[in-house]
């Protein structure tokens, strides 16, 4: 029980930011905040920090009420999505910083910022200014002055989305390393799903506000619970179209239909949600379980190895997305082809069906 | 075409400095020869204006008396202005802008407006003709225009700049000496320079609280032109010196000017 928000809210005049969050990091996990833009999560983040206070609840750190305490008196440190570094100060200064405020002594202070620039690939900018270097490296300079101090909780809030791809994969693969020997309870923001699954850990899935799902990354990327969590962890966006169950069959625009997996038989007959995962929705038969529905080619995006299709089936917007180059012409009429074994259903009020 | 702009440019500058050049060869001129005929350099160059204005107490007192006020001026407007631009820029609280917009209006109010009330309320305290009083009657106008410059600067540094240090572990007079002042040194340079020109060619206020201890250079100035006749050579000089602390200054901000330009503070 490291972190806990106790029923924390926050609210900045009339809007809502954070509505009601229960949530209890375990100490030492690696967590993934994921969500969209303006899901709540840097403000989420903020709370955590103690940089804001909750308009109403109680943040616990390690079976201690710190609701009200500076963050001074905390041991938490913060990565920005902007590269935020102290300017007049050396790479060096800039990280043994939080070391000299706690008074270590110096001969400490050069070990631990040498061993710890070695180790972020810093070691030869040590005597240079932020401004002098490249974006990659004052944000790992912004790392290392987060990581100097062994905090018991480290906040990474988008810490890559300014870098380049071929950086932001680089430090994608070391940090959860360089971390994993602090042991410190880590919460990293992103908007990408992908990152959210690399990093593994667990995943907290925000949306509007609300968290709405929290556990192990790939769980809840195979069995999320609500409609929600399955719509943040999707890129592109899950499709989603309302269907019906009457008897042992799903109807799907009054056209085509399927029969009701074994484990579903007794549910009862209704309106659901039908969730198909972009990859699941093909434009050829691939010799499993499929069914097939007629759509209207209304964009394609190729991106070498993957073509995403967007195509409207009647009034639903979908995208299917697969290997290989596949040109279509825009207003031109397909056949698609549905996972049927991989589909998600959801209830009215965006549960998952799970039996 | 580019001929054109160069020779135009040229030519203004020219336009612009002739004033300047007039006055600075009128400095190495005997009188007889300022008020004889049209010279346009000194045919016999002379030094005894500048001697009389550095071995006569009446005249190089002035210099210092200017610099004392005008330095303290400059170092009060700063400080003051520093935390209260902090605020304007890091906090939102009732009627902030308002009071923004208030600072600033006291710069349109012409220094005449304050002038009566400044010499009265001076005189009362005990602090006429001393430099106290002049540095701190320029702070009316100094103060605002300092903490509308600060504001510009300090609102382009990131508030996550603030926060991080916090959680660093620095106290908030510890971060604001140690990071956010060197982080906006050069806007503290331009508020500083603009700081010390206006208080340095301020006539009328300076004028009006001091008589004999803390007289400015410019107010001996025009004593002087009223005394044995017209000694323009001598004023010429005077002038010429006046020019130096401002190109001094001007000379190590130059290059933060630009910037404040650009965030359309200056």
């Amino acid at each position: 029980m490291s972190l806990e928000l106790k029923g924390i809210t926050k609210e900045v005049g009339a809007e809502t930011h954070i509505y009601e969050t229960d949530l209890v990091l375990k100490e030492g996990s690696f967590n993934v905040l994921l969500g969209t833009t303006l899901a709540g999560k840097t403000t989420l983040m903020r709370l955590m920090a103690g940089l804001d206070k909750p308009s109403n609840g109680e943040v616990w750190f390690k079976g201690q009420n710190v609701t009200g305490i500076p963050v001074q008196k905390r041991s938490v440190s913060m990565v920005y999505q902007q590269f935020i570094n102290y300017p007049n100060m050396t790479v060096f200064d800039n990280i043994a910083s939080p070391l000299k405020i706690l008074n270590v002594s110096d001969a400490e202070i050069k070990a631990r910022v040498g061993k710890l620039a070695e180790l972020l690939k810093l070691s030869k900018m040590l005597d240079r200014l932020p401004k002098e270097l490249s974006g990659g490296q004052q944000q790992r300079t912004a790392m290392a002055r987060a990581l100097i101090k062994n905090s018991e909780l480290i906040l990474l809030d988008e810490p890559l989305a300014n870098l380049d791809y071929k950086l932001r994969e680089e430090l994608r693969d070391e940090l959860p390393k360089i971390i994993e020997e602090s042991g410190s309870t880590v919460v990293y923001a992103t908007t990408e799903p992908t990152e959210a699954l690399l990093l593994s850990g667990c995943t907290v899935a925000m949306h509007e506000g609300k968290v709405a799902e929290y556990g192990p990354a790939l769980d809840i990327y195979r069995k999320p619970k609500y409609l929600t969590s399955a719509e943040v962890y999707s890129e592109p966006p899950i499709n989603t179209a309302v269907i019906e169950k009457k008897g042992d069959h799903f109807i799907f625009n009054d056209t085509v239909n399927w029969p009701v997996k074994e484990a579903y038989k007794n549910i009862s007959d209704g309106n659901y949600t039908l969730g198909v995962r972009p990859h699941n929705l093909s434009l050829q038969p691939n010799g499993g379980k499929q069914i097939k529905v007629n759509g209207l080619v209304k964009v394609v995006e190729i991106s070498g190895s993957e073509s995403m299709v967007h195509v409207s089936v009647d009034e639903h917007n979908w995208v299917s997305l697969s290997h290989g180059v596949h040109k279509f012409e825009i207003g031109e009429h397909v056949e698609m082809y549905i996972d049927i074994e991989d589909c998600l259903y959801f209830y009215k009020n965006g549960r998952r069906v799970s039996l | 075409m580019n001929k054109i702009k160069a020779s135009a440019t040229t030519i203004y500058i020219l336009f612009l400095m002739l004033p300047i050049y007039w006055l600075v060869s009128m400095s190495f001129k005997d009188t007889s020869e300022i008020l004889g005929g049209f010279t346009l350099w000194p045919q016999k160059v002379t030094f005894q204006h500048y001697i009389t204005i550095f071995t006569d107490p009446t005249w190089y007192v002035g210099y210092i008396n200017s610099i004392t006020y005008v330095g303290l001026n400059t170092l009060i407007s700063v400080t003051v202005a520093l935390p209260a631009a902090y605020a304007f820029s890091r906090y939102r609280f009732l009627g902030d802008k308002q009071m923004f917009f208030w600072l600033l209006t006291n710069r349109m109010a012409p220094a005449a407006v304050f002038a009566l009330p400044s010499f009265q309320l001076y005189s009362a305290l005990g602090l006429f003709d001393t430099h106290w009083a002049v540095a701190l009657a320029h702070c009316l106008f100094n103060i605002p225009l300092a903490v509308w410059i600060l504001e510009g600067f300090m609102s382009g540094v990131p508030k996550e700049l603030d926060e991080t240090a916090f959680l660093d572990g620095y106290s908030f007079p510890r971060f604001f000496i140690k990071i956010f002042i060197p982080t906006v040194a050069a806007g503290i340079g331009v508020a500083a320079f603009f700081c010390f020109m206006y208080s340095w060619v301020e006539l009328l206020l300076a004028k009006t609280l001091t008589s004999v201890n803390a007289k400015p250079i410019a107010a001996i100035m025009t004593r002087t032109s009223s005394s044995a006749g017209f000694d323009l050579g001598l004023l010429a000089a005077a002038g010429s010196l006046t020019i130096i602390p401002g190109a001094i200054v001007i000379y190590f901000v130059r290059n933060y000017i630009a910037k404040g330009f650009a965030l359309g503070r200056v």
